[in-house]
Order: structure tokens, then sequence, then C-alpha cells
């Protein structure tokens, strides 16, 4: 149909007018996306090649310094395509450093690189297929969706299939007095029009290490407060030498530290306070900014689930989904950050998004594969994995069933600038058993991303370490350093890699 | 040096040994306990019942030296003869072959000092701020480049003495079965005999034939030791060497002109070819195509000097001249095979391109001769492949492995200034091999995020993957046109190893945001138009 948003809002205005219409007669929609990120954008086009009638309701709460931004979630507009532009703006940091340029005088100018930024974030094309909603969802009954708008204007919407898509928001510290006034969080970073200045950042999440490493490179004094590791989830091994390059970087780090109060000085100054729990000794430094990255929580709160019955985790407040990513309510589906359980990641989100359009309204009944999914951390030393970490294989099948090939290596364009190399490491962890099937595989090293993604397809293709070791490598690049891997922890040799 | 003979030596027998190397303490121990060796090469009719060493290695590049530090592993005496022979100018090198020192090494550095003119640019639109005017100095980069390269050099030297092997530095031609002459520098020779040998003699470049090519030109052998910032450049050839070199040049600032005397990167799948031309040129980077140099005059000397090159077309009489400081020849490289002696041993070679012929093997058609690396017939000129080849070689004749070098589905890059990643069939040969109608070809451009910011080069990076309908749309071809297309390839050339189809890369979740994502979500055919 060619009825303008207007028109479709004329249609729900009547709808509403008649009670418990959509139980009556059938709904207007055929699938509703509550939440307009990489998920449920990618669900909602999906729905409509199928020709389906598809709407979405995105709506952006403001951080609570106040930062708003448009459609398409947490990805595109306060999370990895910011980041990873900051990052290659702290990337340059470096190359200007080798060109032998930084030392000369050269001037980070925050405001010129968030506003080139911006231009860059504002270009999302919405499709034209589907109906788009700036309103606040929330469910009053399992088929209807009352959006409500920034101006507190109310829209009925009713869909045969729901599809829950809302993602998550930073947390701030419950107990931290002046947190929530004087700090922020990665959903304010990429926004702010002046640079953060001298900045702590409060986590050991990825957020944290990334945005404190971008921080660093771009110039500025910045601190890493950590409670207990770094990278929760991660090779530990991997994760500590993340960390020992961000210090060799000028990254600070204040390691088994809990915040207790910010106040804000005269000078506007923000004065940290925070206990020390190894000394056990209360200290304190002053900052520009503070930056919580203590996690990230789901807003499910606003959607009024419990009036439908879809059951959240009580703990973590996302919801329970199964393998067809349904909800404890079969026409409800969630995919994204929301659901319990499943790996926090934009192409995760997306390919299950559209699977799940393909499962409800194509002939498919292909489900969403969560194991061996890459991911690639933006630390200053990128740091790329696919699969198991080594001590989840050896929680699995026992150290003595798994094999771990590792290798210290120093990439090419690091020897004539002089870089630092010591904590470029990779290490590829394999069952011990003849066929050596490959159960993980972690890189440390420039472009991390850009080598693991296609060693991820072959461990999808169940790739062993044979196989592995017959593929030639590229010359001279980092990633051939996998197809050499020769040296076994278990052999205590030295794992350092030299020459051709 | 000869404070102490071997036991059983005679003064005649010494006066031997001093008379083949004269120099040096390292004869006596070569030929210490087999005094009965000396005799027999000089005019003994005795047949040799043992040799002098299990193995010498003609040729210390990256496959020479892998294979011999191998074969050391196994307790095997072991030789290995490098020499060097100047370029026309007079340059030449230490140990380690083409690829360490006028090759991939010194190439992906220059590379990196191109890539890193651009990031500078880049880095204003990312908020960096410094003074207007940057220059590139030519010589702290050869400079810091050639140092690393000396340590490489250096590296290798240390790693033969400590794996046992015998180094020389000397060049090796076969004078009779089993036995091979070394001179060094000096002229001194001296004669070994082994039980086998393996000739990895590499390829150097190739001169044109034309007045003034040797005198005045230089070639990639001269190129990355240049004392003086090359100018005005002219790059005759189109071959990857040739494309890469004027990339870099290029991207240094420099004024250059690539010279194609037909079609760019034969070999490599024309689609992407042809996108990497056109974004040289887009570039700066000027081409002459359908002509070849005939003359080449020097009008001023100095560093650089002023060339004037007369060129012919090959289509028709058309002659045009220009005039640069600087001519870099990149238009092949033949095998050092001619000048080795393989005539005194019976090793056949390809009389018109002088590569050698091998069995699966390495094997030449002199059993006990092996050849490997980029001097094979029908093999990739590739530093891994050589080392890998001569790996597997090795541990085949001294360690009781079977394994063989699979030349197939091997993965190469190119570093021109979009760089490309290939793994396995190009698409016309996969047509040709099987067929337009059972091949599927899906294909996309992508712009790299970093580049967006900077708002450059939009629908330039291509990503392309040839599949074989009849088989499961398994991927026969990978392609990608973008920034470090070598990191990218690399996975998925592991991952076509392992047999991937279609419908596995399209289950495999992308990495966000990187380039090599892109591969995840390919739906496009080019049959679709």
């Amino acid at each position: 149909s060619a009825a303008s948003p207007g028109a479709w809002r004329g249609a729900a205005a009547r709808c509403r007018t008649r009670r418990g219409c959509a139980v009556q007669r059938k709904p207007e929609y055929d699938l509703l996306v509550i939440g307009g990120g990489s998920g449920g954008l990618a669900c909602a086009k999906e729905a409509a090649q199928f020709g389906r009638k598809v709407a979405v309701l995105d709506y952006v709460e403001p951080s609570p310094p106040g930062t708003k931004w448009g459609l398409g979630g947490t990805c595109v507009n306060v999370g990895c395509i910011p980041k990873k532009l900051m990052h290659q703006a702290a990337l340059l940091g470096s190359a200007l450093k080798d060109a032998q340029i930084l030392s000369l005088s050269a001037l980070f100018l925050f405001h010129s690189c968030s506003s080139s930024l911006n231009v860059r974030l504002c270009c999302f094309l919405p499709n034209r297929k589907v109906k788009y909603f700036n309103v606040k969802g929330s469910f009053s009954d399992p088929h209807t969706i009352r959006g409500l708008t920034k101006g507190g204007k109310e829209t009925i919407l009713t869909a045969e299939k729901i599809v829950i898509a809302t993602g998550g928001r930073p947390k701030y510290p419950i107990h931290v007095a002046g947190a929530l006034e004087y700090g922020i969080t990665s959903d304010d970073l990429f926004w702010l029009k002046e640079s953060p200045g001298k900045t702590l950042v409060v986590g050991a999440s990825y957020i944290s290490l990334e945005c404190a490493g971008f921080l660093t490179g771009i110039g500025l004094d910045t601190t890493v407060m950590m409670r207990s590791i770094p990278l929760r989830g991660f090779d530990q091994q991997m994760a500590s030498l993340v960390t020992e390059y961000m210090e060799s970087y000028g990254t600070k780090f204040l390691k088994k530290c809990i915040p207790t109060k910010v106040e804000k000085l005269e000078s506007n100054r923000l004065q940290v306070t925070w206990k020390n729990t190894d000394s056990g000794t209360e200290e304190t430094d002053s900052f520009d900014t503070v930056m919580w990255a203590v996690g990230r929580a789901p807003d499910t709160k606003a959607l009024n689930l419990e009036t439908v019955g879809v059951k959240t985790n009580s703990e973590t407040g996302k919801i329970i989904v199964d393998a067809r990513e349904a909800t404890s309510v079969p026409h409800i589906y969630a995919v994204g950050d929301i659901t319990e359980g499943r790996p926090e990641l934009t192409p995760t989100a997306i390919a299950a998004g559209k699977l799940l359009a393909q499962r409800l309204f194509g002939q498919s009944s292909e489900l969403m594969d969560y194991d061996n999914v890459p991911t690639t951390v933006f630390t200053p030393l990128e740091y790329g994995c696919v699969g198991l970490s080594e001590e989840k294989a050896v929680q699995c099948y026992g150290s003595d069933n798994i094999e771990v090939y590792h290798a210290y290596y120093k990439p090419l364009e690091f020897t004539v600038a002089e870089r630092d190399a010591t904590q470029c490491y990779m290490k590829m962890v394999c069952l011990r058993e003849r066929e050596q099937r490959i159960l993980g595989l972690h890189f440390i090293g420039p472009n991390a991303g850009e080598v693991i993604q296609g060693f991820a397809l072959g461990i999808k293709c169940g790739a062993t370490y044979p196989q592995l070791m017959k593929t030639i490598g590229i010359h001279p690049t980092c990633a051939e350093e996998i197809t050499k891997l020769h040296i076994t922890k278990r052999s205590g040799l030295d794992a350092t890699v030299t020459g051709c | 040096a000869f404070l102490h003979p071997p036991p059983g030596v005679t003064q005649r027998e010494l006066w031997f040994m001093r008379k083949l190397s004269p120099s040096k303490d390292m004869s006596l121990k070569h030929h210490k306990g087999n005094p009965q060796k000396l005799l027999e090469m000089n005019g003994h009719t005795a047949v040799p019942h043992s040799y002098d060493y299990d193995l010498i290695v003609i040729g210390g590049g990256s496959g020479g030296l892998a294979a011999a530090k191998e074969a050391a592993k196994y307790e095997k005496k072991v030789m290995v003869l490098d020499f060097v022979t100047p370029t026309p100018l007079g340059n030449s090198w230490g140990l380690g072959g083409t690829c360490v020192n006028v090759g991939c090494i010194p190439k992906k550095l220059m590379h990196q000092a191109a890539l890193l003119g651009q990031a500078l640019q880049d880095s204003r639109k990312f908020g960096w701020q410094f003074p207007e005017e940057v220059k590139h100095n030519w010589m702290t980069m050869t400079e810091s480049v050639q140092n690393y390269i000396g340590s490489l050099n250096w590296g290798y030297r240390v790693a033969l003495r400590e794996k046992k092997v015998t180094y020389e530095n000397a060049y090796g031609e076969f004078v009779q079965p089993h036995t091979v002459k070394a001179t060094n520098k000096r002229g001194v020779e001296k004669l070994y005999t082994a039980e086998r040998f393996l000739i990895a003699t590499g390829e150097r470049p190739r001169y044109l034939g034309i007045p003034g090519d040797k005198e005045y030109c230089i070639s990639s052998d001269d190129l990355f030791s240049l004392p003086y910032c090359p100018g005005k450049t002219l790059v005759v050839g189109a071959s990857y060497v040739a494309l890469e070199c004027a990339g870099f040049l290029a991207g240094l600032g420099l004024d250059v002109t690539v010279m194609v005397r037909s079609i760019l990167l034969r070999g490599f799948d024309q689609d992407m070819a042809n996108k990497i031309g056109e974004y040289m040129e887009e570039h700066g980077i000027k081409f002459i195509r359908e002509f070849v140099p005939i003359k080449v005059e020097q009008i001023e000397e100095g560093t650089p000097g002023r060339l004037k090159v007369t060129a012919k077309s090959t289509k028709g009489n058309e002659v045009i001249g220009g005039e640069y400081n600087t001519v870099l020849l990149a238009i092949g490289r033949d095998a050092c095979t001619r000048k080795i002696g393989l005539d005194k041993v019976g090793v056949k070679i390809n009389e018109k391109t002088g590569k050698i012929p091998v069995n699966d093997m390495e094997q030449t058609n002199v059993p006990y001769i092996y050849a490997i690396g980029d001097i094979l017939q029908d093999r990739l000129e590739l530093t891994p492949v050589a080392i890998q080849a001569g790996r597997l070689l090795v541990q085949r004749l001294y360690g009781g492995a079977t394994t063989k070098c699979d030349y197939v589905n091997v993965p190469t890059t190119v570093f021109t200034p979009l760089e490309y990643g290939a793994c396995g069939y190009s698409e016309e040969n996969a047509i040709q091999k099987f067929g337009e109608e059972n091949i599927e070809v899906y294909h996309s451009h992508f712009w790299p995020l970093e580049w967006t910011v900077p708002s450059r080069d939009n629908n330039k990076c291509y990503a392309k993957i040839i599949c074989n309908i009849r088989d499961n749309e398994r991927v026969i071809g990978f392609h990608v046109l973008g920034p470090n297309a070598g990191e990218v390839t690399q996975g998925f050339a592991a991952a076509i190893k392992c047999g991937l189809t279609k419908e596995q890369l399209d289950s495999t979740i992308g990495i966000h945001p990187v380039c090599a994502e892109v591969f995840t979500t390919l739906s496009v055919t080019k049959r679709s138009g």
C-alpha cells in the first residue's frame, strides 16, 4: 500500500476507538519491531522483503547528561562505529609518530574529530518499505503496543508478531555518590563537543579499555580503574597482554580499586575518591571527566512485559528466549543484546534478526548458530578471537586433552618504526587427539579483526591444526604467522618468531 | 691456519688443501677426517664412497635457507652457497635472497611509508593538526629499511651457525656429478661434494636489451638501496613488481609514469587488475599503454640524473619520447639457471624460460638434484611457497615424511596502493576450467569505515568470490581489493583449504566493523547484473 505514515496513524487511531479490536480483527501489521537498532532493523527489512507489512518503533531515552540520537541503535550511534573511528583517530596518531610528525607539534582537536564523526553518523538511510515511529513502545496486550511520542501523544499499533530488540544501555554504579550527576557513559562520550580532558574510565570491560585506549591515543591523560580482572569472559592471558600494552602506551591503571564518591570542585573538576582493596587505603584524584563503563543493562521495565507474560531473568533483566528466539509468549520474539545468554554483538543481532524474519515469513527453518562467533576488541593493540578461550577449553576438555600452539611475533611495520611488539602474540587452542580440531584462535596485533574473520570461517568448516599448517602464508603479513604456529605451550620452548 | 693438520695428511696433501682454500680455517673443518676426498677431487679416479656433505644448497634465499635449517634438524651435514652477482650498477647484498633484500620486505616497508603519507592526510580529518608542509626524506627511509635488512642478514648467518650449517659466500656451480665448485668474491675456488643437491638460486630482474638499459636504468635490485631520491620516474612493465613500486613511489609524492606493453598483472584476475590500474590512475599515476622503450639516453649525470626515453608503439610505428630522472625496469625476472653448470650434471631446463621442470617431489631429471623456489617451471614465485616446498622436501628426504608441497589454493597479496589479496581461481580461469554456466560469482563494493570520515575513495574497495555451482557452491576463488588485503585473505585461504562453501560463508558471523565482514554478507551475483 502507498499509504503515508500519517494515514497509518489514522488507522491506528480509528482502531483505538473500538476496544479489543486487536483480537477481533486482523492486526494492522504482520510484524512490529520494538527497537530500531542493528538487530531490529535487519529483522524488519528482511520481513519487508517478503512483502509483509512491517513497522519499527524506536525511541532513544536521553542519557542522564542529556545525550540523544536518531534511529540505528547503539552500534551506529554510540557503539562500534564511532568507537572504531575514534580508535582510527588514535591509530593515526601512532602513524604521525611513525612519520616523526607527532613530536613536531601535532595537536588533536577533539571537536574537529567529533564533528566529522557526527556528519558520518547522521547519514542513516531508512528503508522505505518499513514504517518508522519515533515512539516509546510498551505492551498493552499481547498483540497491541502503545506508543508514546516525546510530547506524550499516544499511538496504538497492533501486530500479528512482535519482536523486541531494544538493546541495552550503560549502567551507572548505584552506591557511588555523585556518579549520576557528574559522570558520563559511552552514550555521551562520542557526542561530546569538547575534549574530555583528563579522564577516569571506570570498569574493565572491552568498552572501558577501548575508550581508555583511544583517549590515550589522542593524547589525553587517561586512567582506567578496575575492580578485578580485565575483559572478563575473554581469554585471560590475552586480556593481560592487552592491558600490559596499554600501560606501555601510556594508559594508567588503578587496579583493585573501587570508586566511592565523585564531587565537583570549585574549579569544575571532578574529585574522585576510591578505595584500594589491596592496601585498604582511601585515595583521591581529580579529573575533567569521569566515564562509567561498568556494564550494560537492558531496559525492559518500560516495555510492560509482565502484562503479556514475557519472562525475563530476574537477575539480569534480560528476556529468556529459545533457539528460535521465541519468548515465553509464542508470537513474541526477541533478538540482540536484550536476550539472555547471547553474545552482545551487532553482527549476531543482525544475523539473528534476519534468520528470524526468514523463519517467520519465508520457508526457512534455519536457526541462528551462536557458536564460534568471532569478535575483536579495538584496544590500542587490537585483539581478535574466535572459539574457546584457553581456560574454557581446559574446563571443557581437561588440560591433558588440549594442545596450545603459540607465538610472539613482530609486525614488519613495527620494525622500522621501532614500535614495541612485546605483546604481539597469538595462540591456537586445539584438541590434542589425532585430528587436532581447532577450538579457539586468539590474535593480538594490528588489524586483528581483519585477520580473524577468515580463520573464523575455517573453524566453522571444522579446521584442524594440520589443515591450517598446509595453508601457505601470505608474505609479509601478520596473519601468516598463524599458518606457521608450531611451538606448543607444553614444550616450554621459546615461542618468539625469528626471521622469515 | 693449518696448525693442526688432520692425522695422516701428507705435506703434499696439505699443499693441495692450501691451494684449494688458502684463506680460511673453514676449509680445514670441511675436509677434516676425510683427506681421501681431497685426493679424489684432484685427479684421483677412485669413486668417492662418501661425500663432504649430505646436502649442498645452492642459493641462500628464503627457500634454500629454510631447507638447509630443516636438514640440520635431522643432524645432516649441510652447506649453503650464496653469492649475489652485483647488478649492472654494482649493487649487491647479504644473505637471505630476494625477499629479504630486494623484494617483499623492503617493498612492504616502502609501501608502509606511502600508507603513512595517506594516513597524514586522513589524520587532519580525524582531528589532528600539524604544520602544513610535511616532506618525505628518501634517505631516512632507505637507511632505516637497509638497517633492518642488515639485521636480518646477520640473523640468518647466526641462525645457520647455531644450526651448524656451513655457509659460504661463494658462487656455486656444478663441475661434475655430485661436485660443485664454489668461487668467492676474490676468485678463490673450492670444490665440494655432496650426496644430494638443492638448487634454489631464484631469479633476477630482466633487462630490455635496448641501448642504454644496463647503463642507465635501475631494477628493483637497485631501488630499495638507491642512495638518492629517484625523482620523476618511469616504471617499465606491468608486473606486480612494477605496480607496487610505481604505487609507493607515487605515494611518497613522486611523479610516476608506468609504461605498459599489454595488460596489467598477467596471470591475476583481470577484473581485479583493471580496478587496481584505475585506482592508481585516479591517484595520479600516469599510464602509457601499448608502448615499449627502444632507447634510453643520458641527458645529464647526477643523483638523480636526467634520462631521455624513446618508446615505440606496439601497434604501429608511433614513436614517443619522454624525460625522466629514473627509469625502473620491472618487465619480468629470469631464472638463474644458465650459469650454474647444469649441463655438466645433465639437469634439464626449459631452454626458453630457463626454468627447471621438477616432479611433485621437487626432484629434477637427475635424481640426486632437487630444485625449489622461483626457478621451478609452472610453480608459484612466492616466498612462503619456496619455504614450504623446501621444508617438506627435507622432511621427505630425511624424516621419513610423505607430505608433498600443495601448490593449489596458495593465497597471495599485491601491495599496490589499493591492496589486492587473492586465493584460488581467477574468474577467467574458473570459466575456462568449469564453464561459465557452472560458476557463480558473488561480488560487492565496500567502503572501509576508516575511509568514510576523510570521505575518500568511495566504491573502490571490492570483494569477489567465485563458486562452483556443481560442487555445492564450493568457493574456488577469493579476491579482495582494500586495506590490509593480505591480512584479510590469509584466514579465508585457510577456510578454502577446509573446503569452504558459500553456505558456510553466509552462516558465519561477521566481525563488526571490519572490511573482512563483507564476505559474510555477499548476496549479489554478477550474473544478476
